[in-house]
């Protein structure tokens, strides 16, 4: 039987572990001579505190969603997809040819569009590695890797050199037609009359990534292509004697991986930015990786998990802005965040199994 | 009249326990072995025979309790005390560096000093001895990767004693020998007794205890329930203490009746990655309502063969199932190809292959028939639900403990995930099982069950290919016996007319006689 019951694994250890990782930011905040209290103060208001604030908070955290969602998915094959950073850039190439050279009459029309080249464009980025690792066994963490490299060169290139209007000084593109312009939720939520923050950059992308979760969760429960992907991650010699083969698997796999971190373009660069610029991800592939490790593999995890880390983006730049404390410091408290959740994951939960087991012991 | 005192014994456990987690693996044991015996400990998977061993060598702590060694309280923190207290262990599974000679084998961790020279010749000295003494006959000089497993086995045995131990402790030493080897093993077992050793046998083959221990001890769910002398003891008596209760040791069958041919191999050919030919042209065939057995000493192609008809490896020659050619080459052949035209496969490796350790036992039934129409809710979803209902039904058909679908595969007991893998397969009613190690580390209990069911897909007018490297089994389960050595197959019996003897020199590879 499991030492620990399920309730306990979800939510008690992560819970922990943040604990133990804001114990340990306080006490760094302390060091430098700031007040940590007030740190935390200032993080909640500048996140949560306004509709401003949520709606950075969301708009990060859709990002996240979609790169960690694409890391969960490939870890049930036991795949480590780290190349969410070069499928997202990839992605955003997609819904810019896209959103660009067609005239879009309306935004409904133009976000499937773009959503399905953000997918194939990141697939595409996903299946060179995922082929080099079914076929050749080129280990797929080397591989994901050097890609998201490439994919940052591919992108600078086609910025600075096809795609960049002629006299502009910005590697970028243009502005995107008016009919790709995405709602954001102060459009959604104005119309059920409900005030939201017009600055703020969340957007419909949000409800889809919600959506994309849903999916994500039935095609690993509830399909046989992810009983297959989750039986190939447990065991490939058993998955070959089922009948399943690796090579079809991996594959599909990864080009699932790669679409959901593709997607995250829909967000960033459609909803956001309304053009692509250079290094428009900002690291949120490599979010998703603490994103998923933090969420269990599991959908639900993973936004709760992306939530979180929206949190401490957006209450991490209110806290650069208005005290003395360096953005430096914030990479240290989302690293500490990373590190307990994630890496740590036994130093919680090796004292709770026994505390279990001394309960069912005298309850026994 | 002078009182004799009679000797300390060589080992003495007072109320040695383990747990793990919620698990008592050991509870209270108390045992006491006199120098110069051989005892054995028998007792199912499971029931803590190798916690209990780990303990005596090191590799455990006990929670509680204490360990004599010829009368004096030791402590074994490690292996290298366990080494200088004079206790030696030959594992299941060797321990050897392939690429290295007997001789450096028996030296590595002993070496004596910075320079190997000296060592290595006062090792040479020693083995001659050695080999004198027991007739513990290994060239020095053979590299291990070419020395069959018997050889290995010795080398082991002479590490041990290189290292001067007294108390040497063998973990089912005979699961992959032959059975002339394994005579070899035992009158060498005869000479260290002769000798003043003492050796701990840890079996589960009831037959070895009764032919080579003076004392036997018998273990259930961790406790040590009964030490008998051997020779006051039967087969069924132990048997018995083992389970619990009263057990059938054959299996009582009605005459097979068969019926059309279901499967014909001819001239199967496999050769492996590495480039060595592995079936080497085998022929056989298998009738409807018959159990054609597989005999031989593990490796010797028989898990080859096994792979070809589950459709897990690519091979050459030709296989028909209901008169009907099958593809072996790999491309568009699967599992699930053969499962489509009524091959089902119970692997030799459930925990590697038969089942995914992680999965609820519902999950694991659906395993390799994940596409079958009745599991299937629409086109896009599983019917979870109608999986664990039919796992309901089929853990009642096989008894299976606990009858719980949720429960992941690693939290049964080893028989019951057999059960698990033999309930998925045999209630597909396929035209042909092919079986491999049905009852491989399963208590007698469940090899018991395991036994009628296959038994009784015969007599519902199945074909079944029984692959097992225990010969009890196969001449008591099958109806045709054939042997195979070296990717070849060496002689077909009729079980009825064929005893171990004959067998077992087929099994080394020797033709026994007219064919």
């Amino acid at each position: 039987m499991d030492v620990i019951p399920r309730w306990a694994d979800v939510i008690l250890i992560p819970l922990f572990s943040l604990v133990l990782a804001a114990l340990l930011s306080a006490g760094v905040i302390l060091a430098i001579g700031e007040d940590p209290v007030a740190a935390v103060k200032m993080m909640v208001n500048g996140a949560l505190g306004s509709t401003y604030g949520w709606g950075y908070t969301l708009y990060y955290a859709t990002n996240f969603v979609f790169t960690g969602l694409a890391v969960a998915v490939a870890f049930h094959a036991r795949l480590f997809n780290i190349g969410g950073e070069g499928q997202a850039t990839l992605g955003g190439l997609g819904v810019a040819l896209v959103c660009l050279d067609l005239p879009w009459p309306h935004w409904i029309l133009a976000l499937p569009a773009a959503m399905a080249a953000a997918g194939l464009f990141g697939a595409v980025w996903a299946a060179i590695p995922a082929w080099l690792q079914a076929r050749r066994g080129s280990h797929i963490v080397i591989t994901t890797i050097m890609f998201n490299f490439i994919g940052a060169a591919l992108l600078n290139y086609l910025l600075v050199n096809v795609m960049r209007p002629d006299g502009a000084m910005d590697p970028a593109t243009r502005k995107f037609p008016p009919g790709t312009h995405l709602p954001t939720l102060h459009d959604i939520l104005g119309l059920v009359g409900v005030p939201f923050s017009k600055a703020a950059p969340a957007n419909i992308s949000f409800l889809i990534a919600l959506g994309a979760c849903v999916l994500v969760w039935a095609l690993i429960w509830r399909t046989r292509l992810g009983f297959q992907i989750r039986a190939l991650g447990h065991s490939e010699p058993a998955a070959v004697y089922a009948g399943i083969r690796p090579v079809r698997i991996v594959m599909l796999t990864m080009l699932i991986s790669g679409a959901l971190a593709g997607c995250m373009a829909i967000n960033n660069v459609m909803g956001e930015a309304e053009r692509l610029v250079l290094n428009s991800v900002e690291g949120a592939g490599f979010i998703g990786i603490a994103v998923a490790l933090m969420g269990r593999n599991h959908p639900f995890g993973v936004l709760l998990a992306a939530i979180l880390f929206g949190f401490l983006y957006q209450g991490g730049a209110e806290l650069a802005l208005w005290t003395n404390i360096p953005r430096e410091l914030i990479v240290v408290i989302q690293a500490l965040v990373i590190l307990f959740t994630g890496a740590l994951d036994n130093m919680v939960r090796i004292p709770l199994e026994r505390i279990f087991l001394t309960l069912r012991k005298r309850g026994a | 009249m002078e009182q004799h005192r009679p000797p300390d014994p060589a080992i003495e456990l007072k109320g040695i326990s383990k747990a793990f987690g919620s698990v008592q693996a050991n509870k209270g044991i108390d045992l006491r072995v006199m120098p110069g015996t051989i005892h054995g400990i028998i007792g199912e998977n499971g029931a803590g025979k190798s916690t209990l061993m780990s303990i005596l060598y090191g590799f455990y702590k006990a929670d509680a309790g204490e360990v004599f060694i010829h009368g004096q309280r030791t402590r074994i923190p490690d292996s290298q005390a366990a080494i200088r207290a004079g206790i030696g262990m030959v594992f299941q599974h060797f321990k050897l560096v392939q690429n290295f000679t007997v001789l450096e084998n028996v030296i590595l961790g002993a070496e004596d000093g910075r320079r190997l020279r000296p060592e290595l010749f006062r090792a040479r000295g020693a083995l001659k001895r050695l080999a004198e003494d027991y007739e513990l006959i290994v060239d020095p000089d053979a590299k291990i990767e070419d020395l069959g497993v018997g050889m290995q086995q010795r080398v082991e045995i002479l590490k041990a004693l290189y290292r001067q131990a007294d108390i040497l402790i063998l973990d089912e030493p005979t699961g992959v020998l032959t059975p002339a080897e394994a005579d070899h093993l035992f009158r060498i077992l005869d000479n260290l007794r002769a000798e003043g050793k003492t050796i701990l046998l840890i079996t589960h083959k009831l037959r070895e205890i009764m032919a080579i221990t003076d004392t036997v001890s018998v273990m259930r769910r961790g406790e040590m329930t009964a030490t008998v002398n051997t020779a006051e003891t039967s087969p069924e008596h132990l048997a018995e203490l083992m389970v619990g209760r009263k057990v059938l040791l054959r299996v009582d069958k009605p005459l097979a009746t068969p019926g059309k041919t279901v499967l014909e191999v001819e001239d199967l050919r496999v050769t492996d990655s590495a480039g060595v030919a592995r079936l080497k042209g085998i022929s056989l065939n298998v009738r409807a309502g018959e159990i054609l057995g597989i005999a031989g000493v593990a490796g010797n192609g028989q898990s080859h063969l096994l792979e070809v008809l589950g459709g897990i490896r690519p091979a050459t020659g030709t296989v028909r199932v209901n008169g009907a050619p099958i593809d072996l080459s790999g491309r568009c052949s699967d599992g699930q190809s053969r499962r489509a035209r009524g091959v089902a496969h119970v692997p030799e490796d459930r925990q590697r292959e038969g089942l995914i350790m992680e999965f609820a036992a519902w999950e694991n039934m659906a395993f390799g028939y994940h596409h079958a129409p009745a599991y299937q809710k629409n086109a896009l979803l599983m019917d979870n639900a109608a999986i664990r209902a039919d796992t309901v039904t089929k853990m009642g058909h096989f008894d299976i403990r606990p009858p719980n679908p949720n429960l992941a595969a690693r939290n049964f007991s080893g028989g019951n995930q057999q059960k698990l893998v033999l309930a998925r397969e045999i209630e597909q009613h396929p035209d042909l099982l092919v079986v491999g190690q049905p009852t491989r580390g399963v208590d007698i209990g469940a090899i018991e069950f395991i036994h009628q069911r296959i038994v009784a897909l015969r007599d519902a007018g199945k074909a079944v290919l029984l692959v097992s490297v225990e010969l009890e089994e196969i001449l008591s389960l099958s109806d045709r016996v054939a042997v195979m050595f070296d990717g070849r197959i060496m002689g077909e019996r009729q079980a009825a007319q064929t005893d171990e003897k004959e067998l077992g020199l087929l099994m080394a590879g020797m033709h026994g006689g007219a064919d």
